[in-house]
């Protein structure tokens, strides 16, 4: 068990590095979706199932919609920056 | 009109909050820093060995919101109704936007998928805020659900959008039966959401008074208005 809790947890800071280092903005939201999913597991190891659920559905469910929304509406520029 | 209507609501807002700052502050003992910090510990295990039996809720996290702490409750759905309001206010700025790209249709296979999954998910929210005294889980994370639910559809279905009028009907009313139950509770009892409900038998879902209701209007409400929060995002016409 403490292995997973391990493996979980490194897997939430590698997920949260790439976030800040990704330059295309929807990877860098998969990221963070990965970082709440991970974090949610790690709730229900605490012990804390009620936050464990409003994690997973909040920050792993409809912050990633959300921001999937907000970029769909701006431009995005990464492309062109990586092509040039 | 609609900017004369929102003044008037922030108005309002910055009354109620004045006068609630320079009233008797609420939970007086508990912040005028008497308790020492072994106390503030007793005040913890005093809810885990005792909340059963008082409140007849299983689930001590439900009880703690609803009953011990409602009125905190009562103000996080009213920071996230502000918070919905603010969005609405933004992004609906009275012209009527017609997206200038129609986006193309989802396929037969996610339509339909969509369309037969969206139920399955309001169905799961819901036994999560009915059974929120009992089980991990309650109203915010059933509401959270059923708004997922409303995510698909959003993605999914374009062209089948929910009733935002309804939506914002069913919030609007689930909110207020939520205050009218903790007046309720003044009036009989004398303090605001008092559990005026018999508890019934532990473990039982009718039981533990108020909780499972206030629940399921907090379930309501929550759902609908992040609902409303992702399709204003969403750029769905109302």
């Amino acid at each position: 068990m403490i292995i997973f809790q391990t493996f979980l947890l490194a897997a939430m800071l590698v997920a949260a590095i790439c976030a800040a280092a990704f330059r295309d903005l929807m990877n860098a939201v998969i990221a963070c979706a990965l970082v709440s999913l991970a974090a949610s597991i790690m709730f229900y190891f605490l012990q804390a199932p009620d936050v464990a659920m409003a994690e997973a559905t909040i920050g792993a469910g409809l912050t990633t919609g959300i921001f999937i929304f907000a970029i769909r509406r701006t431009v995005r520029q990464e492309e062109d920056g990586e092509s040039s | 009109m609609g900017k004369a209507l929102s003044l008037v609501v922030l108005l309002v807002l910055a009354l109620g909050l004045a006068s609630a700052l320079r009233g008797p502050s609420i939970g007086a003992e508990a912040n005028r820093g008497e308790l020492l910090d072994d106390q503030k510990v007793n005040f913890g295990r005093r809810y885990n060995s005792r909340a059963v039996e008082e409140t007849g809720a299983s689930n001590v996290v439900a009880s703690v919101l609803v009953t011990y702490r409602g009125l905190d409750t009562l103000g996080e759905v009213t920071v996230l109704f502000v918070a919905a309001l603010g969005l609405a206010v933004l992004l609906h700025t009275g012209r009527d936007r017609k997206s200038g790209k129609e986006a193309e249709p989802p396929s037969l296979i996610v339509f339909t998928g969509c369309r037969f999954v969206f139920p399955l998910i309001l169905l799961f929210g819901a036994y999560i805020f009915m059974h929120g005294h009992l089980t991990p889980g309650g109203g915010f994370q059933g509401g959270a659900v059923v708004a997922s639910g409303f995510l698909l559809i959003y993605l999914g279905c374009r062209g089948r959008q929910p009733h935002r009028e309804r939506l914002n009907a069913v919030e609007s009313l689930s909110g207020a039966a939520f205050v009218v139950i903790g007046l309720i509770g003044l009036a009989v009892g004398g303090s605001f959401l008092l559990n005026f409900l018999p508890q019934g038998s532990p473990y039982a879902l009718l039981s533990a008074g108020i909780i499972p209701v206030v629940y399921v209007f907090i379930g309501f409400k929550v759902g609908c208005e992040l609902g409303g929060i992702v399709g204003d995002l969403s750029g769905a016409r109302r």
